[in-house]
């Protein structure tokens, strides 16, 4: 049994379902990513968990808890970090934990969660004069301070520049090691190869595929492609007869050869058995890119 | 600290970080009665008001004019800002209940207008010579069902704007006539008959009267207290029926 169990949910707009009968189950510690292009219904998917929605059917369950029969118990259990919300203008950071704080009967050590967050030294701002990052700390900070079991992170890093996604990341990972099962709505796919535990792919309401960012790579098939600029004219034919290749393409003066298998071993051995040299070689992995393209049929930013 | 307690004092310390609302709030009643006082002629007993001066009228209508200042300008708009940044839907991710928020609000707004109320009286008192309520605890009375109706008209207008820039705009339209009812511009012992029932039926023209019942030394008369709890009922009730976190 998950700590979250998500079972044929549907939520409708009008004559739109956004959500199509998704199903999944979060175990605890885990950090699970719902992943996604815009308006695949991730947000509509989280706001049922958070009991912020009623859904149309199906069921949901957050610490054996229905979060739409919920009379305050689970609030005190799921932190959530919402898309586009915002504080008082003028409301400083130490007010803001110290309000916050005091709408939980066990909150956490909200002053280790602000060190924790970089944001000791900001305790006396007031949120409008925060940077984007900062707001976002805070915005986790303030998803954690009832010392969740369960935190919903809704878009986490949109806005972020590189180096503060990157501490993000680090930080979600400090989380989860306090014991918190994370749920992590994300389009981003960097950040769900390098934080999620498992994944849900979820495409117009429906879930395509849940396993790990490796299973999913892998499920695409182990297509490979090898990249270098040959020292000397080759004939295509000479690759596109070992088994391994399945094609030969001309990039400028570069060379690219798909195929799967032992690839890389077989073309350098044709390679050398005709004197060329491969110079700027480069092995590339499919990547989750990759396997978001094969499972939905387009890139997850079009 | 309680939730409770917390907020009150968090929005108490935010609320005193906008001067302007400060200062419309707080410094304009006082200062508004302190003009009409320095006009002579506000000072003059007037044999038509039964020997009374303008000026002993209009302490109660400043004072009602503070109220109105929270209720319809203040906390309307306030609240459809809060929803509209998302404030109020982050606070709905947390165990805060909905009454704890508006009770923080309420609590704010009636402990600065008390204290509005109270340096009203006391500047009448010591720089114009306005006699204190002759019935205290109806005036007490008077004054808690006023500002109770006037919230809850407020929380109201909260409930059904669209944005923080509607809650302003439909603030304002309501401001003037509840204000014009409640005498500011010409007193309910100056206005014709028929306007003068109109504002008995008014949140504060039955404030008003009933404030100045009290200075007299009168218990508020039983139809303005009616008026008063049925507007706090009524737009109460459709306060909360619509309220919105969203």
């Amino acid at each position: 049994m998950g700590i979250i169990e998500v079972d044929g949910l549907v939520k409708r707009y009008g004559e739109h379902t956004a959500v199509d009968g998704v199903s999944f189950s979060v175990e605890p510690g885990e950090i699970f990513g719902i992943l996604g292009p815009n308006g695949a219904g991730k947000t509509t998917t989280v706001e049922c968990v958070e009991g912020l929605r009623a859904r149309d059917g199906g069921s949901v369950s957050v610490c054996g808890i229905d979060p739409r029969r919920d009379n305050g118990e689970l609030r005190e259990l799921l932190g959530a970090q919402l898309q586009e919300s915002e504080l008082p203008e003028k409301l400083k950071v130490r007010e803001a934990m110290e309000l916050y704080s005091s709408f939980y009967r066990r909150p956490a050590d909200w002053h280790e969660l602000i060190e924790t967050l970089s944001l000791t030294d900001k305790l006396d701002t007031q949120f409008r004069r925060l940077s984007g990052g900062q707001k976002q700390r805070l915005s986790i900070a303030l998803a954690l301070v009832g010392d969740p079991r369960v935190a919903v992170l809704d878009e986490l890093t949109t806005g972020l520049d590189p180096q503060a996604r990157r501490d993000t990341w680090d930080l979600i990972e400090g989380v989860r090691a306090r014991g918190v099962t994370i749920l992590l709505v994300t389009h981003f796919m960097e950040e769900a190869e390098r934080l999620c535990d498992r994944l849900a792919v979820i495409d117009a309401g429906r879930v395509v595929a849940i396993d790990t960012p490796a299973g999913l790579v892998s499920k695409v098939d182990g297509r490979q492609r090898i990249r270098f600029r040959p020292s000397a004219p080759l004939d295509h034919a000479v690759l596109l007869a070992l088994p391994e290749v399945r094609s030969v393409e001309r990039a400028g003066s570069q060379l690219v050869v798909t195929g799967s298998g032992d690839l890389l071993l077989a073309v350098t051995t044709v390679l050398a058995r005709h004197q060329v040299v491969a110079a700027d070689l480069r092995l590339e992995q499919t990547t989750l890119d990759d396997a978001f393209v094969a499972l939905t049929g387009r890139p997850i930013d079009s | 600290m309680s939730a409770l307690a917390r907020l009150t004092k968090t929005e108490t310390t935010l609320f005193f970080r906008e001067p302007v609302s400060v200062f419309f709030s707080l410094a304009f009643p006082p200062i508004l009665l302190v003009i009409l006082g320095s006009i002579p002629s506000m000072r003059q007993p007037d044999p038509t008001l039964g020997g009374l001066r303008v000026i002993d009228l209009y302490a109660p209508i400043v004072i009602a004019m503070a109220i109105a200042m929270f209720a319809i300008n203040g906390l309307p708009q306030q609240f459809a800002t809060y929803r509209e940044k998302g404030i109020l839907r982050r606070m709905r991710t947390t165990p805060v209940k909905p009454v704890v928020l508006l009770g923080a609000q309420l609590l704010m707004a009636t402990a600065l207008s008390v204290f509005t109320m109270l340096v009203v009286l006391a500047i009448g008192r010591l720089a114009f010579d306005v006699r204190l309520p002759g019935q205290p605890v109806g005036y007490l009375v008077a004054y808690v069902l006023a500002a109770l109706a006037m919230f809850a008209i407020g929380l109201l207008v909260a409930s059904l704007a669209p944005s923080g820039k509607g809650a302003g705009a439909i603030g304002t339209i309501l401001f003037f006539p509840i204000l014009f009812f409640a005498g500011l511009w010409a007193p309910r012992a100056s206005m014709p008959d028929l306007l003068r029932r109109i504002s008995d039926f008014t949140p504060l023209g039955a404030g008003v009267q009933s404030l100045q019942d009290a200075l007299a030394g009168q218990w508020p008369q039983l139809l303005h207290v009616a008026v008063m709890l049925g507007w706090t009922i009524v737009a109460g009730g459709l306060a909360a029926r619509y309220f919105r976190w969203e």
